[in-house]
């Protein structure tokens, strides 16, 4: 088992036809055959791009195929409408790889999710990988193996390093979600850490968390209630200034708050045991599982 | 992206929010001239730059009469106003706001944000105006009002009146809460229709003849949105900028100078925090966060030399690259190449992994650059390598 994405997923790739969604949809199909069923590209409908049947819209895309999970590389200024689109279209999973949508859009999306029955991934994310079945996102397949532990970040590459950290321990993924960098995103932490305490597969979590947001303060709270699995963490950004936005547009200390120091705490009074070092990712899930 | 208060102003009344009148000046001459133009004997000389807490730094004065106005102008034009946002440093005052002097009955707090909690529009209000209002929040919560905006509905009349009787500025007359109201709804229509980041009017001033006004007005703006407000790109002050950082948007390349010894280039903001402070762990700082993004590409990489060598604290670089679509040979390739043009003179230590790393190692160990370019395998020991070789 896994969460959210499997060898039955299927999915239609909104901007298909552009260099990033054409570049990563051929990744995907390689990675263990997932299942890149339709493209969108409104303009483009009818053609075949490498393979995959173009549609003018999500709608037309999912009656032709039956996808329920829609992977979006439209450029930022009509990303928000794209996800729009797809949550109109009842598209069950959205995985938003686009960087740079304004937060006004994203203010509109997320009103849009509360009244759906869809999942949104990101924006701002590398995507969601269970390893040996399915790929949508922009992460290397070939450095994950199957496993055990869930991994959710608000990372890209520090994503990458945590698995390969934790491969070296021996320890392989379920499934690892890439919630992204935005201030306001689909998925949270909380959403993540349910997935993965009722997935019967998933044994142990590991959470990398960064400056910016209550998000980690909350989830260390809902962690204590909920979870009984073993958790490891990190926060990326103990260092950085005040004030200033450290390359993901969420992650900002202001006004006193979303301090890494706040939010080690919150975790370390959860019983989450937190990596000293961004090193020590895989050791510290290790230590956590054997404890 | 910020811009100067005078700016702000200009933009909050063309949606009907009413400012104190006001003339920007570059210089004293001009600054005197505005003072005679302005209603009333007294006038307030007020230091334009980015940077919050002017007043306590000296960088505002109330000026009574056509000499103080040029004593005050005098002082602060050309002054390096250090601020608690500012650093030691300070900021040079280059620019002045010569604005009337207001009967102030009563001071208000005012803002607008997006709160990531409920993924909302927020208003927030308080009777403390003029005061920090993060102590406000610790010290008195009871005094912080928040109205939470439907993004569908957009901000009620209802709601912005119930913050006006919840200031209880029905108090400053019977038209006093519509007309607040009035006021707070022209905030949000700008907040929203010029996508701005944060908008904070503190204070909200209530006069002697019963007007509200905004007396100053901080507010920036959603980089992500300014593909959509060309006027807004106009507005940017560069002078209020560091210069590196200037030259980093140029290239693309996510940049913000810090003040340590270990020059940092990285693939990924997240990577790059984890880098600075694993560099700390070890008991150096490092000079920089830097994301070169997914195509670090030998332009690229020679861009970010350049970059962090402009600092001479530096005494090492650390490269950290995890590969993903990115390919490793290629980045060494451009290490390499880059390193060669920079004409580099400090030690590179080198970790590159992911996709090609042992192809991208070789091509590092066959550069004839061994003793600059020190391949290290490992993120905890390439960190500690970059420590010891800067010491």
């Amino acid at each position: 088992m896994s969460v959210l994405v499997n060898k039955d997923t299927k999915i239609l790739v909104q901007g298909i036809t552009g260099a990033q969604g054409s570049l990563h949809a051929a990744a995907c199909k390689a990675y263990c055959d997932t299942q890149i069923v339709a493209g969108v590209t409104p303009g483009k409908g009818g053609m075949l791009h490498e393979g995959t049947p173009v549609f003018n819209t999500v709608r037309s895309a999912v009656e032709t195929t039956g996808a329920n999970c829609s992977m979006i590389f439209v450029p930022p200024p009509f990303c928000g409408d794209a996800i729009l689109e797809a949550i109109e279209a009842g598209v069950e999973l959205i995985v938003a790889i686009t960087e740079g949508i304004p937060v006004m859009d994203m203010i509109t999306v997320a009103d849009a999710l509360r009244g759906s029955n869809t999942r949104l991934i990101g924006p701002n994310c590398p995507g969601i990988i269970t390893p040996g079945q399915c790929k949508v996102g922009i992460m290397p397949g070939f450095i994950h193996t199957p496993g055990k532990v869930g991994l959710v970040s608000r990372s890209g590459t520090l994503t990458y390093e945590a698995v390969a950290q934790l491969g070296e321990v021996g320890l392989g993924q379920s499934t690892c979600i890439g919630i992204g960098g935005d201030p306001i995103n689909g998925t949270n932490f909380i959403d993540a850490l349910r997935l993965f305490q009722d997935d019967p597969d998933t044994e142990a979590i590991l959470m990398i968390g960064e400056i910016g947001g209550t998000a980690e303060e909350e989830a260390a709270e809902f962690a204590k209630q909920y979870v009984t699995k073993p958790i490891a963490s990190f926060i990326a950004g103990a260092t950085a200034p005040p004030g200033r936005r450290m390359g993901h547009a969420g992650a900002i200390v202001s006004g006193g708050k979303g301090t890494a120091a706040s939010k080690v705490k919150a975790l370390e009074a959860a019983g989450i045991a937190v990596a000293g070092t961004p090193a020590l990712l895989g050791e510290t899930m290790l230590q956590a599982i054997n404890k | 992206m910020k811009i100067h208060e005078f700016q702000a102003k200009g933009i909050i009344s063309k949606y009907g929010v009413a400012v104190p009148q006001s003339i920007v000046v570059k210089s004293v001459d001009e600054a005197v001239a505005a003072a005679k133009k302005l209603p009333g004997e007294v006038c307030v000389v007020k230091a334009q730059i980015h940077a919050g807490g002017r007043g306590k730094g000296g960088g505002v004065k109330v000026s009574k009469g056509i000499e103080a106005v040029k004593t005050n102008a005098t002082d602060i034009l050309g002054m390096q106003l250090v601020t608690k946002q500012t650093g030691p440093e300070g900021q040079e005052v280059k620019t002045l706001l010569i604005e009337e002097g207001m009967d102030i009955k009563s001071e208000l707090y005012f803002s607008i944000v997006v709160d990531r909690d409920t993924q909302k529009i927020m208003l927030i209000a308080s009777t403390e105006g003029g005061m920090n209002i993060e102590e406000v929040a610790e010290e008195t919560p009871e005094l912080i009002l928040t109205e939470s905006i439907d993004p569908a509905l957009g901000l009620r009349p209802f709601q912005a009146q119930r913050l006006a009787y919840g200031l209880k500025l029905e108090e400053y007359g019977p038209k006093m809460p519509r007309q607040a109201a009035a006021f707070f709804m022209g905030l949000y229509e700008a907040f929203v229709a010029e996508d701005c980041d944060m908008l904070e009017i503190n204070p909200v001033v209530v006069t002697g003849d019963n007007r509200i006004l905004a007396l100053d007005c901080k507010m920036s703006f959603d980089d992500n949105a300014l593909m959509r407000h060309k006027g807004t790109v106009a507005l940017r002050d560069l002078d209020e900028e560091d210069a590196s950082e200037i030259e980093a948007s140029k290239w693309d390349l996510n940049f913000i100078k810090l003040d340590g010894t270990i020059g940092c280039m990285v693939n990924g903001a997240g990577l790059a925090m984890a880098t600075m402070d694993i560099i700390e762990s070890y008991g150096a700082f490092p000079a920089n966060f830097l994301d070169v993004g997914g195509t670090a590409t030998e332009e690229r990489v020679e861009a970010a030399f350049k970059l962090i060598t402009q600092d001479k604290n530096v005494k090492t670089i650390l490269i950290n690259i995890f590969g993903g679509i990115v390919r490793c040979d290629v980045i060494a390739n451009g290490v390499v190449a880059a390193f060669k043009s920079v004409k580099l003179d400090i030690p590179v230590v080198v970790r590159l992994e992911g996709t090609n790393a042992e192809l991208a190692a070789k091509i590092i160990e066959e550069s004839g650059l061994k003793d600059k370019l020190i391949m290290v395998k490992g993120f905890g020991p390439a960190a500690k390598k970059a420590v010891e070789v800067a010491q």
